[in-house]
């Protein structure tokens, strides 16, 4: 795989590939965190004009929205946009170019190996700052930082798995050894051809990271096994889900619940005074809102099999239920009986537009 | 086990095949479970997962999907769909520790009349055997 080593820090590399990129008009914008100058806080931002550039933080462990879901109309738009995903924003976005929600063909994916990003909580709190350096000192060490999300710290797909561009942030790269950037397409090759730094060839080490990739299955392994332990049968699922206010904010936040007319706002579930009358008929007390429980396990039927457990449900829950966690879990299962693994390849169709027409002969 | 329990089983019947096999069993004049509460869809893959969450959700002791068998659906490949729906429902029940045999899908045709009499009555059997679905009675849901 051809490759590039710039004698900088990770950030400062790939900060130097997007001014590339811009000045040079490859690209017409990019699209990274950003810290604001003036307020310090954070937000992901589209770039235009090159002396914008140093705002940004790309590999800032930071995410405000999952950046597939703004990329959708943006890739539409005819112009060349250099974004840089996390892992899991790149997978929802393949996912999303699945259901028709965006295009790769003008895009210049960037993606790094992820150490995680910090809880919502803290971002707002203005704490990235303070926290970061010891972020970086445990990620480069292939460890999990104790502060990160639930679901990333159980995230065992920390490498972009079909970025155009990588660079690697996590575990193999040691501040102050310079960076590598990887070039997976031609698209890439060509457009940075004349990049400054070190042309050759190399492939990701894998086994530097090996050590991250056993602690996050172990941690994965623990967080499923704790939901299973709360969140089975009826009585876990009212334990958990029983405190919702029915705000939809995780589906919201969803990359892959791309629907802007979710059925579960639609006048399909506005009921009226006939429909409580017979529910209290016969249970003599209801839920209001109604339909909780419905709703996330609608949501699970439609759409867990895409989970890439990127965790901004669980961040934007305002009375703090583990959705993200239940959804990976149940996600990774609704996966795995179509052998079905989500933005692994945007050529994989979804479980639910195919078929074969002999499976599942234990049903009917 | 309470004998007096009566279950009651939502059934989605398509109308092209399962709900005139349920209309055949009847002119036939074949004895089948009053438990099956018919409800006719025009194909099994009009059947959104949610229809029989909520079948569930609201108190159905349990729920029966009926269709054509694979490769009969009047709409060609519409039950194929329904049979990986009906999966995932099914693979979405055994990952909360739900009791996911309150779910059954049956391909019956238009012709299977007793087929459909057997598959209301022995469905019934089990429900009944597997008692009032907690759903009935919770409020929190
Ligand atoms: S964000 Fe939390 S409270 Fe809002 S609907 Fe989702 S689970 Fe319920
Ligand atoms: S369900 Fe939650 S964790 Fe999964 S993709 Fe959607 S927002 Fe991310
Ligand atoms: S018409 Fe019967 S399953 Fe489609």
């Amino acid at each position: 795989m051809s490759s590039i080593t710039i004698e900088k820090s990770a950030s400062k590399g790939i900060n130097d590939l997007l001014r590339h990129l811009l000045s040079t008009g490859k690209v017409d914008a990019v699209l990274a965190m950003r810290m604001m100058p003036d307020t310090g806080a954070w937000d992901l931002a589209l770039v235009t004009d090159v002396k914008n550039l140093k705002e940004l933080k790309p590999l800032a462990p930071v995410m405000t929205v999952n950046a597939s879901q703004v990329l959708s109309n943006l890739s539409l738009s005819g112009k060349k946009i250099a974004a840089v995903l996390k892992p899991c924003e790149l997978r929802a976005f393949v996912e999303r170019v699945k259901r028709e929600q965006g295009s790769l063909e003008n895009l210049f994916t960037i993606s790094h190996t992820c150490g995680g990003v910090f809880p919502l909580d803290l971002v707002a709190e203005g704490k990235v700052d303070r926290l970061l350096p010891k972020y970086e000192k445990v990620v480069s060490a292939g460890e999990i930082p104790s502060n990160i999300r639930d679901t990333c710290k159980a995230c065992e797909h920390f490498i972009p798995m079909n970025a155009d561009i990588m660079v690697s942030a996590a575990g193999e790269c040691k501040p102050g050894e310079g960076c590598m950037i990887y070039l997976n397409s031609d698209k890439a090759r060509e457009a940075l051809s004349e990049c400054t730094g070190e042309h050759g060839s190399a492939v990701l080490d894998s086994t530097s990271l090996e050590k991250l990739a056993t602690a996050r299955a172990r941690e994965r392994e623990k967080l499923f096994s704790s939901i299973e332990k709360d969140c089975s049968g009826l009585d876990g699922l009212v334990n958990i889900f029983g405190k919702c206010v029915g705000c939809h904010g995780c589906s919201r936040v969803c990359p892959i619940c791309y629907c802007t007319l979710c059925d579960f706002e639609s006048i399909n579930f506005d009921y009226n005074l006939p429909y409580f009358e017979e529910h209290l008929a016969r249970k003599g007390a209801l839920r209001l809102p109604p339909d909780t429980m419905l709703f996330h396990m609608g949501r699970l039927t439609h759409m867990s099999f895409s989970c890439v457990g990127c965790g901004m449900c669980s961040d934007v829950c305002p009375v703090g239920i583990p959705v993200a966690a239940v959804f990976s879990r149940t996600g990774e299962s609704t996966a795995s009986i179509f052998d079905y693994l989500p933005g692994r390849d945007v050529t994989e169709e979804i479980p639910v537009m195919i078929f074969k027409e002999e499976e599942f002969p234990e049903l009917g | 086990m309470n004998k007096e329990f009566k279950p009651r089983i939502t059934s989605f019947l398509c109308k092209w095949c399962s709900y005139t096999g349920a209309d055949l069993a009847g002119t036939s004049r074949l004895q089948y479970s009053t438990s099956i509460i018919p409800l006719q869809v025009m194909c099994s893959s009009r059947v959104d997962p949610v229809f029989l969450l909520k079948a569930y959700l609201s108190g159905s002791d349990g729920v029966l999907l009926g269709g054509c068998h694979p490769g009969d659906c009047h709409y060609e490949t519409g039950n194929y769909h329904t049979r990986r729906r009906f999966a995932l429902v099914k693979e979405v029940f055994e990952s909360l520790g739900l009791e996911s045999e309150r779910l059954k899908l049956s391909w019956i045709s238009a012709s299977e009349g007793p087929k459909f009499a057997r598959v209301a009555n022995e469905y019934t059997e089990e429900i009944r055997k597997l008692g009032e679905n907690p759903t009935r009675k919770s409020i929190f849901l």
